[in-house]
């Protein structure tokens, strides 16, 4: 039995996220905290939404969570396994993933993403893995939902490097950019619900999380945060919910043998 | 037309100083006995090609073997990064290496392109990203009947392509199936090839026509190695050893402790020890 008055913020972050999917998803399923959000989302209300990792499992459902997004549970509980040319061909450019999910090492306010360096590209202080999907992920799939723990180190007012292009400068960039798709439409953190401003495409806060003051968002995110004029709270996990999230994430720990697994 | 060889034997006539390597397997089927093998007979000045290099490349450049790396997620899958390919670009330890780096999209594109003769991919992508401003093979096509602007990438055309698969029948055709990745572009897009095998059948009567199958004649060299592509996983055969990846975080973050087990589970080991790696998995 869950015990609902003691959730973690990350608890919360995940079913948040899990949330904002809805059954006729077709989701791009990025490794982390997105993993467990579509599985969640799967397990609760959108029983028949649609996983994908890059891997090229379309209509997957693990039961527990991938420790990679290539793991053998993935293909095998698919409803196909395609070849990855095909999979980022057809697929992804092809038009047919709803929602891409994606995590960010940085983050700036339009939702431009960098998880390539941190510093100069040529002399990084930090090479960090690099884009793999992203780039294109966040550019032919209908929309974007980002997910990341709130940092001033990861939110911060400039990135190093534009691994996944979000709203660029705000405002129209992406039409000027002949990009068709809607970019982020929503940034889920450990704290907050965030939207994209219709006319800037700012990221404003229009749902904090239980217990969560303004003062706490700002010490932890390195741009100036807006709120929305309808800041709302964001309701806390119901029992199914966290049930759900602790036993996948049980499950997980006990065939990675200790590790959470994303 | 594929010839039944030692791995020893595969890699020496297969792979030389300076070429242009394809090891491919996304996250499944990676040929992890074929890279140490290349370790141990010290193949160098090599140019690399792999959408996630993984822990392979990042054993063969902390090793020195590696002059360049075209590659799209420096990462070790679900752990974290990787720490020799790090030391080699922030530090250039134990050489400088050159990256060429691109998207996953990009990397699929250019084998496919490989595979289908042509000199380069076009496909929608990289718009907004910065690696087009820092890679110059980055660049963009109109397209000549609707003015779209699209990106466009050189093809994949490595030397040699070393790949694991599940089985090979007695004429050398083989299968690969699961998750199947890029392997099938690889194998076409280059002039040899290399495979390790888990086992050799008689025949393949028995499979579902529409499976993923090289035949013999598209194929270089074949040699079976059971468990070849430990701590990666060969669907049907065994699982991915999960507890290896992460021991591989710890190994790899340190020089001296990175060149002592390589010395004893690389250099001082051979082919035969991956079958007993993979025993319980």
């Amino acid at each position: 039995m869950a015990n609902l008055s003691d959730f973690t913020p990350n608890e919360m972050m995940t079913i948040a996220a899990a949330r904002a999917l809805s059954n006729d998803d077709v989701c791009f399923v990025g490794i982390g905290a997105p993993s467990a959000a579509c599985n969640v989302a799967r397990l609760t209300h959108a029983p028949d939404i649609t996983l994908i990792y890059e891997s090229g499992t379309i209509g997957t459902a693990p039961s527990v969570l991938p420790l990679s997004i290539g793991d053998g549970e993935l293909c095998e509980t698919a409803v196909t396994t395609v070849s990855v040319p095909e999979m980022f061909r057809y697929w992804l450019q092809g038009g047919r993933i709803s929602i891409g999910f994606l995590g960010a090492a940085q983050l700036d306010r339009f939702g431009n993403i960098n998880t390539t360096v941190i510093g100069d590209y040529h002399k990084p202080k930090v090479r960090l893995p690099g884009g793999g999907g992203a780039p294109e992920i966040a550019t032919s799939c209908q929309e974007v939902f980002i997910t990341m723990k709130q940092a001033t180190r990861g939110m911060v007012d400039k990135i190093d490097f534009y691994t996944s292009f979000g709203h660029g400068e705000g405002g129209n960039h992406r039409e000027r950019l002949g990009i068709t798709t809607k970019g982020p439409t929503l940034l889920i953190t450990d704290l907050a619900i965030w939207k994209p401003d219709p006319e800037t495409k700012e990221f404003t806060v229009v749902s904090m999380h239980r217990g969560v003051t303004r003062d706490k968002l700002q010490e932890t995110c390195g741009w100036k945060v807006r709120f929305s004029d309808r800041l709302e709270e964001t309701p806390p996990p119901s029992e199914l919910e966290l049930t759900t999230l602790r036993e996948i994430q049980a499950r997980t720990e006990r065939a990675h043998g200790g590790k959470k697994g994303s | 037309m594929a010839k039944f060889q030692s791995l020893k034997e595969a890699v020496a006539e297969n792979l030389r100083d300076g070429d242009t390597i394809a090891f491919e397997g996304f996250t499944h089927l990676i040929p992890q006995a074929a890279a140490h093998e290349v370790i141990r007979q010290g193949i160098k000045d090599l140019t690399l090609i792999r959408m996630t290099p993984d822990i392979i490349y990042d054993q063969m450049i902390g090793m020195g073997l590696v002059k360049k790396v075209i590659f799209s997620y420096a990462g070790n899958p679900g752990v974290g990064l990787l720490r020799r390919m790090r030391d080699a670009i922030e530090n250039s330890w134990p050489r400088p290496i050159e990256t060429e780096e691109h998207s996953h999209a990009a990397m699929a594109n250019a084998y496919e392109a490989g595979a289908a003769g042509l000199p380069c991919a076009v496909f929608r992508g990289y718009r907004g990203a910065g690696l087009k401003e820092v890679n110059p093979s980055i660049r963009s096509i109109t397209c000549p009947f609707t003015g779209e602007e699209l990106a466009a990438v050189p093809a994949h055309r490595p030397d040699v392509a070393v790949i694991h698969a599940q089985k090979a029948n007695r004429r050398g055709d083989v299968l690969v199936e699961g998750i199947i990745g890029v392997q099938k572009e690889a194998v076409l897009a280059s002039k040899r090839s290399v495979v390790t095998v888990e086992e050799i059948v008689e025949d393949f009567d028995d499979l579902h026509p529409n499976l993923c199958v090289l035949p013999h004649w598209t194929v270089s060299s074949i040699a079976r190695v059971p468990g070849g592509a430990h701590p990666s996983y060969t669907h049907g055969y065994y699982d991915r050893d999960n507890a290896a990846y992460l021991e591989w975080d710890k190994i790899s973050a340190d020089r001296d402790l990175f060149t002592a087990w390589m010395r004893e589970n690389v250099l001082g080991a051979g082919p035969e020890v991956f079958a007993t790696r993979v025993k319980g998995l």
